[in-house]
């Protein structure tokens, strides 16, 4: 029986930097998949490699140093990591679409509004006026919910809000209606009445686009809020993966249930937060094994010595952990 | 340190070094601290019979290498003693540049108010002052000599520390540990000493390296006007003065002081280059 | 008993030059316009708020890094505005701010060591260096820095590191008072909970009182026992923290707490938790200055600006609907 194909396939990707002080390991060995529709949220703290590896699929790594070292990134069936840069055009903006963290940063503040999504649109529709361009900006800044979108037009940047330029940038993005948007930390930057209007916004879009989203954050209640699946990562890799409901109500990797017992809840106080001891790991020199045994509650001796498969758990998802291997056998 | 990955292989450390910058600067440290055991020939020495030799290579005597000036003084010894004056003059000028300009621009920068404007005037004022016109009017005033020209290179050079150091200062009075340190009761002088100078140190350095090369053409432009160093003392500029007349008949007169001046000034700003880019890549736009 | 703060009616204008190239005439920013509170002896007092709140201000105010245009800043009952350079050195032994960023707190160019035993160094001259590095290498021990760390320079520490650096510098002068802008949000999430849970242990053993300003509502449900939610220079709702967060009377408050994110899957609501962007500070609405964004607007709203008002012991909301001691 063969296996329905993804929109998206990522298998055992690998992206090292290489530096004066060594091989940074960043994305070592990172395997998930994503499909129409679908969201995956993938959170893990700075230097968990999240954003190298969204960088990676959209072939869009700073070009000294660094390099995607092995596996595949199988997008519809084509393995984005063997296509030639002129060649990546086009995914690039057309198939899969990017929100960037800071918009402040994305949006070039000498264009006005209309020319900057105007040309996103132009890409697709070059034989066209410029009459029709405007009606098609004005549309999609009204599908974001701009409101006065047409005498926005000719604004500029810094004339909008934090929340408003990121709708732009959302527009940007969906403007040549890709099948997938990775939104890197897109909220990190508004304040969480803003952060709340735009999340339900993406999602709304994204029900109306039928899109495939992967939301890149440190945030896991975002994650709980607007992704169908989450895969966390630490350390280059992907520790857990499956279903919100399931991963948030029952982690299996000790990682992901330390971090939700470190972390406060609006809801009550707890007598004491939880604390993982230790720091997050060098990726210059990764500890032997499990990435995580040094700050393990579980630790056991195998932890240290080999790295755990990746085991599929109780709830239907899978964790990397040795404690899941054991009890498969 | 330099610990070589093994995927990377050796070139590429060499290449990190600053080679070719040292191998430039060569010479002028060499002759400028050690003149004297580099001479072939007195410097001062006249010796008419032997006037006007072209270099060895081009027909001349194996003793005089590079040639005779029109006074029959060897033309590699004076490039040798010229080192000296202008490695003297560039440093010395650099450093005094460096002294008034930092605690100017210290004082401009952390003050600010109708202190930072009367500095920042000066500087306006001064730096619309045409260099040579500054020079001629100093020395004018000094006569010529090394002192003098030391004091033109210093004076010339001040006001673009001033300006840098009043930037950086700027910057560094609104990171979070200047406050803290003032909410501990930190005193001006213990800040001054203690929390901002140690964090100049690394503009300063790089403006200082960048500066050399530019000051050590001013000197040599100094000279060639002939107002600097005076016979029978020589520096590259005064040789270049000198043999201004001969460039047709002995180019060489001139010409190996020029070369001697290019050579430095592109190994102190390549070296320049490569120092700021180790401590303070944000400085490129120098 | 008296409260160690006692800001009353504090207000601070900035005069902005207006728009357009020859910049006629200032607008006015009304940064904080007319904010009271008192914080406790003992006790955490937490101020939250989304840009343009005004926290940061407050913060500024409180330090003495700017000049209030209206108000009394009381501490142990002395106002702190009308000091004189004396009182202000005293002042600064008794409150010392810890910030978001540690990086930017530390002095590059001095060792850890250093850095900590600065403010002994100043203050008391008259104690000899080494009894001060030992009192240093004791708080830094009481904060997680061992002595192998000691003589490090900032860039060898990590961030969780050079925060708890900077909280050692902090209580090392016996403050009364620690002011902690935004104390944790730069650092990773894993950390969070270690420097969370030192700050708890050494308000306990120090008797300190701790104000601190930041936006995450979860971190500040956690360890604060006061609260005060801010909005566009005002308060909005003021108490325990627990009778706020767990009965929000001011839309506003009620609308921040439904937009944090849950780590509760399922609870996906239908609509935003609130409408609407922060409006323009200089431009501030007139009446209620959350009156455009709020879903049980009456008549008079957008005509008064409605006072802080007791709505049961010791929880304060400035909305027209809770008249004193009533309930809507």
């Amino acid at each position: 029986m063969a296996e329905k194909q993804h929109l998206l396939t990522v298998q055992d990707l690998r992206t090292y930097f290489y530096t004066r002080v060594g091989v940074v390991k960043a994305v070592d060995g990172v395997s998930f998949h994503l499909d129409a529709g679908e969201a995956l949220g993938m959170v893990g703290e700075s230097g968990c490699g999240k954003s190298v590896t969204c960088h990676s699929i959209v072939r869009l790594l700073p070009p000294a140093g660094s390099h995607i070292v092995g596996g595949k990134i199988l997008f519809e069936g084509d393995d984005l990591v063997q296509k030639k840069e002129r060649e990546m055009k086009r995914w690039r903006g057309k198939q899969i679409g990017m929100i960037l963290q800071d918009p402040l940063v994305s949006l070039n503040p000498v264009h006005t509004i209309e020319r900057q999504v105007g040309e996103a649109i132009r890409l697709d529709n070059r034989r066209q006026n410029k009459g029709f361009i405007r009606q098609k900006v004005i549309a999609m800044l009204e599908r974001v919910m701009i409101p006065s979108a047409k005498l926005r037009l000719s604004q500029y940047p810094f004339q909008f809000s934090g929340g408003m330029r990121q709708r732009v940038l959302a527009a940007i993005s969906l403007a040549r209606q890709p099948k997938l948007i990775i939104a890197d930390e897109p909220t990190t930057a508004l304040d969480v009445t803003i952060q709340d209007q735009f999340l339900r916004l993406l999602k709304e879009l994204q029900r109306q686009y039928g899109l495939a989203l992967l939301l890149v954050t440190h945030d896991l209640g975002l994650v709980a809020e607007t992704c169908d699946r989450v895969a966390v990562m630490y350390a280059g890799r992907i520790v857990e993966t499956g279903s919100v409901e399931k991963v948030f109500d029952d982690p299996a990797h000790p990682y992901t249930r330390a971090l939700m017992m470190a972390l406060p809840e609006l809801e009550t106080k707890k007598k004491r937060l939880y604390q993982i001891q230790g720091e997050p790991p060098s990726l210059l020199n990764p500890p032997s094994g499990c990435s995580f045994s040094p700050r393990c509650s579980e630790v056991m001796e195998i932890c240290r010595k080999e790295y755990p498969p990746s085991m599929p758990t109780e709830a239907g998802g899978v964790a990397a952990c040795w404690l899941w291997a054991n009890r498969s056998d | 340190m330099s610990e070589t990955p093994s995927y990377r292989g050796v070139w590429p450390t060499i290449k990190r070094l600053p080679l070719l910058p040292a191998l430039l600067l060569m010479p002028i440290l060499l002759f400028g601290t050690l003149g004297p055991l580099f001479y072939s020939h007195d410097p001062v020495a006249m010796n008419p019979a032997h006037s006007m030799q072209p270099p060895y290579l081009f027909g001349g005597q194996a003793s005089y290498f590079l040639g005779t000036d029109h006074l029959g003084r060897d033309v590699y010894s004076k490039i040798v003693e010229g080192a000296r004056a202008s490695l003297v003059v560039a440093v010395t000028g650099v450093l005094l540049a460096g002294v008034l300009g930092i605690f100017l621009g210290m004082v401009a920068g952390y003050f600010g108010g109708w202190i930072d404007e009367v500095i920042m005037r000066i500087v306006d004022i001064q730096m619309s002052i045409p260099a040579i016109l500054l020079t001629i009017l100093i020395s004018a005033a000094l006569g010529g000599g090394l002192i003098t020209i030391t004091i033109c290179v210093a004076l010339v050079f001040w006001t673009q520390y001033a300006r840098i150091i009043r930037g950086e200062t700027l910057s560094i009075k609104e990171r979070e540990f200047v406050l803290l340190a003032r909410m501990a009761g930190c005193g001006t002088g213990r800040m001054f000493v203690r929390h901002i100078m140690p964090n100049l140190v690394s503009t300063s350095t790089v403006v200082a390296t960048l500066q050399l090369g530019r000051a050590i053409i001013i000197e040599a432009s100094i000279t060639f006007l002939g107002l600097g160093i005076q016979p029978p003392k020589t520096a590259w500029g005064l040789m270049m003065a000198e043999g201004r007349m001969y460039l047709s008949t002995a180019w060489w007169l001139p010409a190996f002081a020029g070369f001697a001046i290019v050579i430095t000034v592109l190994g102190a700003n390549m070296m320049g280059d490569w120092i700021r880019d180790r401590l303070d890549p944000k400085l490129k736009q120098l | 008993m008296e409260p160690l703060l006692d800001i009353q009616g504090l207000t601070k204008h900035f005069f902005i030059p207006a728009n357009g190239f020859l910049r006629r005439g200032y607008s006015t920013l009304k940064a904080v316009d007319g904010v009271s509170f008192s914080v406790a002896k003992g006790t955490c007092f937490g101020i939250a708020g989304e840009s343009g709140s005004g926290k940061t201000t407050i913060n500024k105010l409180i330090l003495l890094a700017e000049k209030p245009t209206a108000g009394k800043i009381l501490f142990e009952s002395k106002d702190i505005t009308a000091f004189n350079r004396q009182e202000i050195i005293w002042y600064r032994t008794r409150v010392q701010p810890v910030f978001q960023d540690a990086s930017s707190s530390l002095d590059p160019n001095m060792r850890i060591i250093d850095i900590v035993s600065e403010p002994l160094d100043i203050q008391q001259k008259e104690i000899p260096r080494r009894a001060i590095l030992l009192k240093a290498q004791e708080i830094l021990r009481l904060v997680g820095i061992g002595p192998e760390s000691l003589r490090k320079y900032p860039h060898e520490l990590s961030g969780g590191q050079k925060q708890r650096v900077a909280i050692a510098r902090a209580i090392i002068l016996d403050p009364a008072l620690v002011i902690l802008d935004e104390p944790v949000s730069a650092l990773d999430v894993s950390i969070r909970a270690q420097i969370l849970n030192l700050l708890a242990d050494i308000q306990e053993q120090r008797h300190l009182t701790y104000l601190v300003i930041a936006h995450d509502l979860a971190m500040l449900r956690q360890i604060t026992t006061h609260v005060a939610v801010m909005y566009l220079g005002k308060i909005m709702e003021t108490g325990e923290t627990e009778q706020v967060f767990d009965h929000p009377s001011h839309p506003y408050t009620k609308g921040l707490l439904q937009a944090v994110p849950r780590s509760k899957p399922g609870q996906r609501k239908e609509r935003p938790a609130l409408y609407g962007e922060i409006p323009d500070p200089l431009n501030p609405p007139m009446g209620c200055r959350f009156g455009p964004r709020c879903e049980h607007r009456i008549q008079g709203c957008d005509e008064l600006d409605p006072p802080l008002m007791r709505v049961a012991e010791g929880h304060f909301v400035a909305c027209a609907r809770f008249p004193e001691g009533g309930t809507p």
